[in-house]
């Protein structure tokens, strides 16, 4: 395999010549579609009149949900969400109406003139609020495994304590968008930044009232996903479908940045409780948590997002008795939803804080603890799948062992002697994240192949391009298959008509799933080829045939054919040069009813060790330095997969540290830019960021035994959290610093001079 | 009408001249090379170049052009990345490529503009300028390694770059296309046309001034499209830096880094570099203004706390009737000033300071390219007997305009530095700020991060102070 080959959309993008939905040429006559949204985050609409607005120069019409040809409704798992509000608001932001305009600025210009009244309800934004009003989701879940009450009491140290995880903004830099236009037999054809494609066609179908078959989705590419374009592209695709479907006309809807972040949801803020308890030798004996997940006003997918916490609770450690508890709570905040990590993240942080909490109150290092109650192969996770070909420990061994840990220790120690306003503090983060969507129906995939008589090559799959360089795996998958150069194959973009009923690109697995799939098809084609070569060149079955830089070897020795003549050859003799390939993850099963089973094809592991210098004058800090041992498998794309890393870690440590999402008690969305709200710069990440390939064969579940990479590496980010908290106490050892995230300076400030008198 | 050459073409716009150059290009020239990631100057991917003369030589500046007002283009060679594609890859693009630089793509334009900025710059060749040229571009997916791997090999190619003839040596070296070569030929004489045909242009009453349009294009992007806008940005006059009368005058429409690359400024500011990379980012202060930094009076505007702390002067100009206040008269109430509607301001005045007497600090939640939760200036000059000569004292983010501390100077003239009098410095300082809690910080927090920044002030600029510091922070 060609493990060279990088991110094959490199050169396109670097001259600006990659299409986004926005740089798509637009027809004649295209319309302009702007939300009015609601400007109260709960009550009741007692009247709206858009007349006057109506009238305005350039706009064509304004849509309400009475207009709404289907049914009003895009919940793509609970069916409780209105695509525009009928007689009631749930969130500061939830579309109303659809301004229709000729241009963008008649558009808004007219919103200006909208009148609503809005009979004002009770606003909830804290999720125990929520669930102790009784306001769910979706029903509770719990994990367990052996008996918690009757190990608590066996334990000789119990520590019990809450913390608080923030939500997070996706950020993608393209903001969600769609472009539509109507064809033939009432259908209608999307293009859309959508992570799922199946699901906006399913969304829009629903929405007008046709079938799936009318709704034709094309995705080129995403400007970034994260997971905020999994389910909430559907609105932005329906926005515009509906009005192409109604006035027949090309339509465009895309909000701006600060529409983008009022209207959407983001990563769930959690708040938990837990209660841990070891023995004497530090043996993690019992852990149980309860997980208040601020799930805002729909549940979109935050069931899913729950169960993952669940599934993540007890993140690397083997621990015997474990009791998890997770609400998914209804508040009056935009529904939130996928961000990378999926409540795994959130379940991580409260485990690490537990283990924390314990190490400082017993005095011992933290690290003693965590590797002590590794995982490892032969323990059973709290869903009762068995651990197996686990490299916890080879990581985490790794890591101590090449970043050399106790020298770093001592040298932290001596430099926090030395220095009075500069404080350096480390923490270590094991990771084990499990790759497979934790429904299991959704671990299936399909591609579509098309040899052309040439002999280029045609792939199809419901791999979304994002940034996440699926499309340069896929190109490996078919390239590796056939035997032939990259040049010669052409990814195309990902679309319902080529390939139905696809999964979105989410949960780490696009690569496995599309590219098993694609595997599937490219290798019916190799047969049909194959045969094709024996009947023509031999009639001894037992003949090895191989296809090396396009050119056919029978039994290692170069035939008459290559790969162009070939495919000419067998056109001719009519054999079928196009095949759809299929892929359904075997193995895996979850039975909901007891929370047992198989679920995850396998998990991803490694360990990061985190270094920052906290600034104890101005209460600011860096991160010095993240190294990490992680587990690839075998990668198959290192530039790709080394990105994943880099990236998922500076994210997880924007999550932890610098980005915080605020909504004020009305739930109105207090950082609502980008001017309010922060993502890493070049300046604030990791000074050094190593990154080990730990040695292992891989996985065969995995594609060519290259294991999922998107999402694992972001819960390193976790550790810069107890990196800069560990730095505050080495200045302020009284500090009560409570387990919420993210550190901001001004946690920091305040942890460092507590109590202030100011 | 604005003239300009865009990329290889001369254009006749005739848009509004206060609708942005971004919508200008995407929309109208279908350069759609060029993104929008965010519309307010805060991430980058819309960045393009802006070549224009300054002291007869053509410098090209990273900008913006979500906020880039189109009449600001006028006269110059405004750069998108469909201007720098050649038949290969230039080194930049090669080097983002070959590093894995880009994963979605969307932001890898305005990475790929900064860093021809960088290449384009004639001084510029170490690593540290090129990191400098991408700090006003965001990258979501990257996490930015790949990119400085990038910013690496690229200040090495550049490394025979020459300070004369630059554009020459980047031809041949493929880093930018031939038509470079003729551009300086090609500007010189479009701005010869300009000059003979505005003169008969009719002047228009009511305008909307504007200056690098870097927060007025921001807040009422449609008011600025809509307006009939004079554009301040290119008046020569209100754009020098002058040292008179023992006082440095700085004119309106000065960028901040026309005031950073001063070497005048530099001389009197040792610490200057450090301030200003904490202030914004490249290709925002390559727009922004002296003036428009004063005059929207937001309470946190970083120049308007470096200037208070000089008790600078300003001058303003009614139709050539001037008047002078001080800048700290200036603020009346949140976004009002002593301004009158047809007044600009035309520059400002102030005594430089003594040496090692001047600090400027400021804490966001993210160190660079972010808005102060806190900033403050400080100037301190001590006498013999080791009390307070001179102090001013600014701060913004605590009050509804940026903040003279009045008082707290006032209390602090005279007296000897001790743990007791800056104590009571604080306290007085704390009484007269009224912060409110925000997305930048709660009102408590900055009251604390005020005294730090204090405290911050007298480390940097007094020693003897160190032992007072120690003891009120409690250290052993």
């Amino acid at each position: 395999m060609d493990n060279t080959i990088g991110n094959i959309d490199a050169a396109n993008h670097v001259t600006g010549r990659s299409i986004y939905v926005d740089d798509i040429p637009v027809m004649e006559g295209m319309l302009y579609v702007k939300v009015f949204d609601s400007p109260i985050a709960h009550g009741r609409i007692t009247s709206i009149d858009f007349s006057a607005a109506e009238q305005m120069e350039g706009i064509v019409k304004i849509l309400s949900y009475k207009d709404i040809p289907g049914e009003n409704q895009i919940g793509g798992i609970i069916p409780d969400e209105p695509l525009l509000a009928d007689n009631e608001v749930h969130f500061r932001g939830q579309p109303i109406l659809l301004i229709v305009a000729e241009n963008e600025d008649a558009a808004e210009e007219a919103i200006k003139e909208i009148k609503i009244e809005i009979e004002l309800l009770p606003v909830i934004t804290d999720p125990r609020m929520a669930f102790a009003q009784g306001k769910l989701l979706s029903p509770s879940r719990k994990f367990v495994k052996g008996d918690v009450s009757e190990s608590f009491a066996a334990c000789k140290y119990i520590f019990e304590g809450t913390t608080e995880s923030g939500g997070q903004e996706q950020l993608y830099l393209e903001t969600q968008g769609a472009y539509a236009y109507p064809t033939e037999h009432d259908s209608v054809k999307i293009f859309s930044s959508t992570q799922g494609p199946t699901q906006v066609q399913r969304t829009v179908a629903r929405v007008l009232g046709v079938g799936m078959n009318k709704v034709e989705v094309d995705v080129p590419r995403l400007g970034g996903g994260f997971g905020g374009k999994e389910d909430q592209a559907s609105a932005w695709g329906a926005f515009a479908a509906m009005v192409a479907w109604i006035l027949k006309r090309p339509a465009k809807c895309i909000p701006h940045r600060m529409e983008d972040m009022r209207m959407t949801g983001k990563r769930n803020p959690y708040s938990s409780d837990y209660k841990i308890g070891l023995d004497e030798n530090l043996n993690i004996i019992a852990y149980e948590a309860t997980f208040y997940q601020n799930g805002g006003a729909a549940a979109d997918l935050s069931p899913a997002i729950l169960e993952r916490t669940l599934f993540h609770a007890t993140n690397s450690y083997n621990i015997p008795h474990v009791f998890v508890t997770a609400h998914s709570c209804k508040t009056n905040l935009p529904p939130n939803t996928a961000f990378r990590g999926f409540g795994g993240p959130q379940g991580m942080f409260v485990i690490e804080a537990a283990i924390d909490h314990a190490a400082k109150k017993l005095n011992v290092e933290v690290d003693i603890i965590q590797r002590k109650n590794m995982i490892d192969n032969g323990d059973e996770f709290p869903y009762g799948q068995i651990v197996k070909e686990c490299q916890a420990k080879n990581c985490w061994d790794e890591a101590t062992d090449i970043y050399n840990i106790e020298s770093v220790k001592k040298e932290v120690a001596w430099f926090n002697q030395q220095n009075g306003f500069y404080k350096k503090g480390i923490s270590l983060m094991p990771v084990c994240f499990g790759i497979s969507f934790t429904n299991t129906m959704m671990n299936q995939a399909r591609a579509l192949v098309h040899v052309y008589s040439d002999g280029t090559v045609g792939v199809s799959t419901g791999a979304v391009e994002m940034g996440q360089g699926v499309n340069s795996k896929m190109l490996q998958v078919a390239a590796t298959c056939f035997g032939i150069s990259p040049g010669k194959i052409k990814l195309e973009t990902t679309n319902t008509t080529r390939v139905a009923n696809t999964s979105p690109s989410a949960a780490s697995s696009t690569a496995d799933l599309n590219g098993k799939a694609l595997l599937d098809a490219c290798n019916q084609i190799k047969e049909r080829l194959f045969s094709f070569i024996k009947t023509e060149l031999t009639d001894n079955e037992d003949e090895t045939i191989e296809i090396k830089n396009e050119v056919v070897y029978i039994n290692d020795e170069a035939s008459i054919f290559n790969w162009k003549n070939l495919i000419q050859q067998a056109f001719i003799k009519r054999i079928n040069l196009s095949a759809k390939g299929h892929y359904a993850t075997p193995i895996i099963n979850f039975d909901k009813t007891i929370e047992k089973g198989h679920p995850f094809a396998y998990h991803v592991y490694g360990t990061a060790l985190t270094e920052v210098t906290v600034d104890c004058l101005r209460g600011t800090y860096e991160v010095d330095s993240v190294k990490v041992v992680h587990d690839f498998g075998s990668s198959m794309n290192r530039a790709v997969d080394l990105g994943q890393c880099e990236g998922g870690i500076v994210q997880g440590i924007g999550w932890m540290t610098m980005e915080e999402v605020i909504y004020n008690e009305e739930g109105k969305l207090l950082s609502n830019a980008l001017s309010t709200y922060k993502i890493p710069d070049i300046y604030s990440v990791p000074k050094i960021l190593d990154i080990k390939f730990l040695n292992t064969d891989g996985n065969d579940m995995a594609i060519f035994k290259s294991k999922a990479v998107g999402e694992p590496p972001l819960m390193y980010g976790i550790g810069a959290y107890f990196a800069i908290r560990n730095a505050v106490l080495a200045f302020n050892p009284d500090a009560d610093i409570a387990y919420n995230a993210p550190i901001t300076p001004e946690k920091v400030l305040m942890g460092l001079y507590n109590p202030f008198s100011g | 009408m604005v003239q300009f050459i865009l990329n290889d073409k001369l254009v006749n716009a005739e848009q509004a001249s206060g609708s942005t150059v971004l919508d200008y290009i995407r929309y109208y020239k279908r350069l759609v090379g060029t993104k929008i990631g965010c519309r307010e100057g805060d991430c980058g991917a819309c960045t393009i170049l802006v070549g224009d003369f300054e002291n007869d030589k053509l410098v090209y500046r990273s900008m913006t052009s979500c906020l880039t007002p189109l009449g600001n283009a006028h006269g110059k060679h405004i750069l998108s990345v469909e201007g720098v594609n050649m038949k290969e890859l230039s080194p930049v693009q090669q080097a983002m490529v070959d590093t894995n630089g880009t994963q979605c793509g969307f932001c890898t334009i305005g990475f790929v503009m900064s860093l021809t900025g960088f290449v384009l710059n004639d001084t510029a060749k170490q690593y540290e300028d090129a990191v400098k040229a991408i700090d006003g571009n965001i990258c979501r997916c990257t996490g930015y390694k790949s990119i400085e791997r990038a910013a690496a090999i690229l200040s090495e190619k550049v490394n025979a770059k020459p300070e004369q003839e630059t554009i020459a040596w980047l031809v041949e070296n493929n880093f930018i296309p031939e038509y470079f070569l003729q551009i300086k030929e090609r500007l010189k004489h479009l701005r010869e046309t300009i000059a003979i045909e505005s003169k008969a242009i009719n002047p228009v009453i009511q305008k909307l001034v504007i200056g690098g349009g870097t927060d007025l294009v921001v807040q009422k992007a449609l008011t600025v499209k809509k307006a009939s806008v004079e554009h301040l940005f290119d008046t020569s006059h209100l754009q020098e830096i002058k040292f008179e009368n023992g006082q440095i005058q700085v004119g309106a429409a000065v960028t901040v880094t026309a005031f950073a690359e001063s070497k005048l400024i530099q001389d009197h500011f040792p610490g200057l570099k450090k301030y200003m990379k904490l202030i914004s980012s490249t290709p925002i202060r390559n727009m922004a203004t002296m003036a428009g930094n004063l005059v929207n009076a937001s309470p946190i505007g970083d120049m308007s706390i470096f200037f208070l702390a000089l008790d600078s002067g300003i001058v303003l100009n009614r139709n050539d009737s001037r008047r002078t206040i001080r800048l700290r008269d200036f603020y009346k109430a949140y976004k009002q000033t002593d301004k009158a509607a047809d007044e600009i301001i035309e520059k400002i005045i102030f005594t430089p300071p003594t040496k090692g007497s001047f600090n400027f600090e400021k804490v966001s939640k993210r160190t660079h390219l972010d808005i102060a939760s806190v900033n403050s200036a400080c100037q301190l000059q001590m006498n013999e007997d080791n009390s307070i000569k001179e102090i001013h004292l600014s701060a913004g983010g605590v009050a509804p305009f940026p903040k003279y501390l009045a008082e707290t100077c006032s209390f602090l003239k005279a007296k000897k530095i001790t743990d007791e009098i800056v104590q009571e410095a604080i306290i007085i300082m704390n009484q007269e700020v009224a912060p409110i809690s925000d997305a930048r910080g709660t009102a408590y927090y900055k009251k604390l991060l005020l005294r730090q920044l204090f405290l911050a002030h007298l480390q940097l600029i007094e020693q003897r102070a160190n032992a007072s510091i120690k003891n009120i922070l409690q250290l052993s």
